[in-house]
């Protein structure tokens, strides 16, 4: 596949590797912050070509491990009301609420679907005139403009039976919580390449500044993160802090435009609180009020949950990078992709998950 | 989830800005997939797709010259010159 297969030339990912140990004079901890950017590095054992003195920790950006209990709960809950059809991006399904999952919920008789983009799921409503069609609206910025889309779309033909159940985060506030943690160890970040497709990398200026570390923009092949690791070090052994794009070929400064102003018409930032971390302020997406018709949590009138995360559970602390996945009692044991006791050992691109598929046994 | 695949436009449908779509084509696979966020771009060019919309236009010329470099890099690899 063009654009891909030739950013997984071993021959280019092994001398990267090498000009990053040509470099690297002391250690440097440097995260991904995208959930895909931790599977490719995992899949293709790209910390094994580092020098050991490179240690890559994973970051908050998968929205599958960050989306709230209370959330999935009451993704359940609407999903076991009669005349509704809820509809979900797939890897939402296995994700564990308080008691149970939307699968299980599906096993019981709710109709659940998996949906590919958040128009089939206006599709469904178009289809289904009688029905009520919830659509799970999760994601970072790279998702949030096609979710805004389908509710202007819904808003636009006056679609009645179509509402979403908004739960959008934010890259920016979560990085800022990282840095701001007195136990922070990241001294450069990868940002995430496909939420600066949309939103471009002006944000990153400002946390660049303040906080003197460098941030490239990284896309999400071996050879491609290989090439931003090897840009920050140059830039830690520099003593710059920058922001550059190791993603040309997708991102600009600018970013997507008309993308953007879909996404500011039907959404507006909210504070949110991430799984596992807990409430951060203007960290997140909630619709507009001229949008509230197609608010799930406003039709249903949901009242407000607050639900106990497991307590042998330390996503929050492997979501901030300050632990490794191995680093929990409860890991390969009592907590797998088949048993999850917390998000990041549900969906491919958690952390827990990414470790053991292709580190359990290394 | 920030997954976008890239794929090749084959046809434009519509003309309506907020309904423009066109078939992509994925290495054989072809999908409909909505080009309202692309405005710009034209049969021939490369997009990233992600949930069913192009994200993005791959800039060619500078997928060209990130790979010029990565190759010349790679080549002094070969030759035994990196380390």
């Amino acid at each position: 596949m063009k654009y891909v297969d030739e950013y997984r030339d071993p021959g280019i990912a092994s001398a990267l590797a090498g000009k990053v140990a040509l470099m690297a004079t002391r250690p440097w901890v440097l995260m991904e912050v995208c959930g895909g950017q931790t599977h490719t590095l995992m899949r293709y054992g790209i910390g094994d070509l580092l020098p050991q003195d490179i240690e890559l920790v994973h970051g908050p950006g998968c929205p599958v491990c960050v989306t709230p209990l209370e959330m999935i709960d009451q993704a359940i809950l609407i999903a076991g009301l009669p005349d509704v059809i809820f509809t979900s991006y797939g890897d939402m399904l296995r994700v564990p609420g308080s008691r149970r999952d939307l699968f299980q919920a599906r096993a019981e008789g709710a109709d659940v679907r998996i949906v590919y983009s958040p128009m089939d799921a206006v599709k469904i409503a178009r289809e289904n005139p009688s029905q009520r069609v919830v659509f799970f609206g999760v994601g970072f910025e790279t998702t949030a403009p096609a979710n805004a889309m389908a509710v202007w779309q819904a808003a636009r033909e006056g679609l009645p039976n179509f509402s979403m159940l908004v739960s959008h985060v934010l890259v920016p506030p979560a990085m800022r919580l990282i840095l701001e943690s007195p136990a922070n160890r990241v001294q450069g970040f990868i940002a995430p390449g496909h939420v600066c497709a949309i939103m471009g990398f002006r944000e990153y200026e400002d946390l660049a500044r303040e906080f003197q570390v460098p941030i490239v923009v990284g896309g999400f092949e071996p050879v491609d993160l290989l090439e931003a690791i090897s840009m920050l070090v140059a830039q830690l052994e520099e003593g710059r802090a920058e922001v550059e794009n190791q993603y040309s070929r997708s991102v600009n400064y600018f970013g997507n435009v008309p993308a953007q102003a879909v996404m500011r018409d039907v959404f507006q930032v909210s504070d949110r609180k991430w799984r596992g971390i807990g409430e951060i302020g203007d960290s997140g997406l909630r619709l507009r009020d001229e949008y509230s018709a197609y608010d799930a949590e406003r039709v249903f009138r949901l009242a407000p949950l607050h639900v106990e995360e497991p307590r042998e559970c330390i996503s929050a602390l492997v979501l901030q990078g300050r632990r490794k996945p191995v680093d929990c009692e409860a890991f390969g044991k009592r907590c797998t992709p088949l048993t999850p006791l917390g998000a990041p050992m549900v969906s491919a691109e958690g952390a827990c998950a990414a470790w053991y598929q292709y580190k359990r046994h290394a | 989830m920030c997954l976008a695949v890239p794929g090749k436009i084959v046809n434009l449908i519509g003309e309506d800005p907020a309904f423009r779509s066109g078939t992509v084509d994925f290495c054989g696979i072809r999908k409909n997939i909505n080009l309202a966020f692309t405005p710009e771009a034209q049969p021939g060019d490369y997009v990233l797709v992600h949930v069913g919309f192009a994200i993005s236009t791959i800039d060619q010329e500078e997928a060209v010259r990130t790979f010029h470099y990565l190759t010349s890099i790679g080549a002094l690899e070969e030759e035994g010159l990196a380390r």
